[in-house]
């Protein structure tokens, strides 16, 4: 039982980290219809700027935090502004080889910057872990937990209740009906790359403290967080959530209970059944098509 | 108000509209006809911005639309109720409504934006019933409504209807043209492109004909109901039904 908590709570836990990007993951494919392969290198991006700024530069942690925020969402615009916008006839393959040529240069400059070494950073506050029913639950856990959480409800409140939320959902729903009616796509693309991309970087520095983050982390971070969003159905932000958490548990229950060399295998095992069985995920209700 | 001079639009290299002219007064109820891909929508498409592959000469109150996209086009005061209606069905009535005076919050325009609501959901009592319902679970003509009262939330001083009767029955029809006879009463002009040129031409000033991409012709509403050619062309029939027959 205890057993079975603790792998739990560390499923729970990375599960949170896979949501988030996961949710990056459908924003943009909303938003746009693509798929970002180069999501991951803003994980990295994010983790190594969080590492920078607060242990590096001794920065405080809420302005640090902010701060990665800001700089890999400014990162993201300018990645739709400099490689995808100027495509002169954008189909979806030649933008996803576009993403996955990205996600190769940006790890060329998290090397160039940071160079080959693992860097980590303490965790957010230096609380001893939490201990229930015998197991151990880390204060960085409850972090990760709580800000994903604020997220979520600030993502949701975005799209509900703001008007611009309310234009991104109609530029995804139909383009041409949103920019007939005059509102500005283009600018709406690329508020949906920095927020997707900022999302990456919260994802990035939440797992800062608990993990060795190098320049080539994002590639596996991003594929979990790919396979996050495939599992809960593509496009659906409670989709994306629900696929993190249920990776992350899943994951942490194969590596407890039957191998730690499972453990990546989990997700992919998981992609190719829910691309077998139900394409369009869990929640998904779009049409799936192929191209 | 609207002034087109030898406009020609382009596909890639097909051209689709030939080098047409017209001219939209104030107040005016203007009605383009014509079959299938004569080039009515295409028209239409050029003047909103969504087409930029046009030559010619396109004036809206004296300013040029060229290299203006569909935004700008909105905010200079026209509205496009677009063919097949493109409503947003997952977002609800009144959030479709809202959308469409998306150009306008931005001017904080707020007061004025409640007043317009007020307007349209006067002129279709049913969206005011609907308002929190998706747009999607609306029927066919209460979309239809949604559609022309959304091109109106943005308070335009020039609006563009496509093929607003498609697939809706009679009496829905009949009640949209009397909503436009209300809009024109109010000063509003239309440009209003139909198949179901009946229907149309009764509540139109004049009308031109399109075919393959030319006007063919053009006159008063009723001189146009009267012509051969129109029947001809809205009925899609042959010369020789009418001229062996007659």
């Amino acid at each position: 039982m205890q057993e079975i908590l603790q792998y739990f709570f560390s499923g729970v836990t990375n599960g949170a980290i896979y949501a988030v990007i996961a949710v990056g993951f459908s924003m943009l494919y909303n938003s746009t219809e693509l798929i970002n392969f180069a999501h991951g290198e803003f994980v990295m991006l994010g983790a190594l700027c969080m590492i920078s700024l607060s242990a590096g530069f001794e920065m405080h942690l809420v302005p640090a935090f902010l701060i990665t925020m800001a700089a890999v969402g400014a990162a993201g615009m300018l990645f739709e502004r400099l490689a995808i916008r100027p495509v002169r006839h954008p189909q979806h393959v030649v933008l996803i080889i576009i993403t996955v040529g990205a996600s190769i240069f940006l790890r060329g400059i998290g090397m160039l910057i940071w160079g080959k070494d693992s860097y980590t950073m303490p965790p957010f506050s230096a609380h001893s872990p939490v201990d229930v029913a015998g197991a151990k639950l880390l204060a960085q856990s409850v972090w990760i937990l709580v800000i994903v959480m604020t997220l979520t409800a600030g993502l949701h409140l975005f799209y509900r209740r703001s008007l611009t939320g309310k234009a991104m959902t109609a530029c995804a729903v139909n383009k041409k009906a949103a920019w007939i009616v005059g509102i500005p796509t283009k600018w709406m693309v690329l508020l949906a790359f920095g927020l997707a991309t900022a999302m990456g970087a919260v994802a990035g520095a939440s797992i800062a403290p608990i993990t060795m983050s190098s320049y080539g982390m994002g590639t596996i971070l991003g594929l979990k967080g790919f396979c996050a969003a495939m599992l809960g159905g593509l496009g659906s932000l409670w989709g994306a959530i629900l696929g993190g958490f249920l990776l992350g548990i899943l994951e942490a229950m194969g590596v407890g209970f039957v191998s730690s060399g499972l453990k990546d295998a989990t997700a992919f095992v998981l992609l190719l059944a829910v691309l077998y069985v139900r394409p369009q995920g869990i929640v998904g209700s779009r049409k799936v098509q192929r191209f | 108000m609207l002034r087109i001079r030898n406009l020609k639009c382009y596909y890639g290299r097909i051209m689709a509209v030939k080098g047409v002219s017209l001219s939209v007064n104030q107040g005016e109820i203007i009605c383009l006809i014509g079959a299938n891909g004569s080039g009515k929508t295409t028209l239409l498409s050029a003047v909103c911005g969504l087409l930029p592959d046009w030559t010619g000469e396109i004036n809206f109150m004296g300013r040029s639309l060229k290299n203006l996209d569909p935004p700008a086009v909105v905010r200079s005061g026209i509205s496009l109720v677009p063919e097949g209606r493109l409503i947003f069905p997952p977002l609800s009535v009144l959030d479709n409504l809202k959308l469409g005076a998306y150009t306008r919050y931005k001017k904080r325009a707020v007061h004025e934006i409640g007043q317009d609501m007020e307007t349209v959901t006067t002129l279709f009592p049913i969206l005011k019933e609907r308002f929190d319902q998706p747009a999607g679970t609306l029927s066919g003509g209460e979309q239809q409504m949604l559609a022309v009262g959304r091109a109106l939330m943005a308070r335009p001083k020039l609006l563009l209807l496509d093929e607003p009767s498609m697939g809706l029955a009679p009496m829905i029809v009949e009640k949209i043209m009397e909503v436009l006879e209300i809009l024109r009463s109010k000063g509003l002009t239309i440009v209003l492109v139909e198949q179901n040129a009946l229907a149309a031409l009764a509540i139109a000033d004049r009308g031109y004909v399109f075919e393959t991409g030319t006007v063919v012709l053009q006159g008063g509403a009723g001189e146009l109901l009267a012509d051969k050619d129109v029947k001809r062309a809205y009925l899609g029939k042959d010369y020789g039904d009418f001229y062996d027959a007659g």
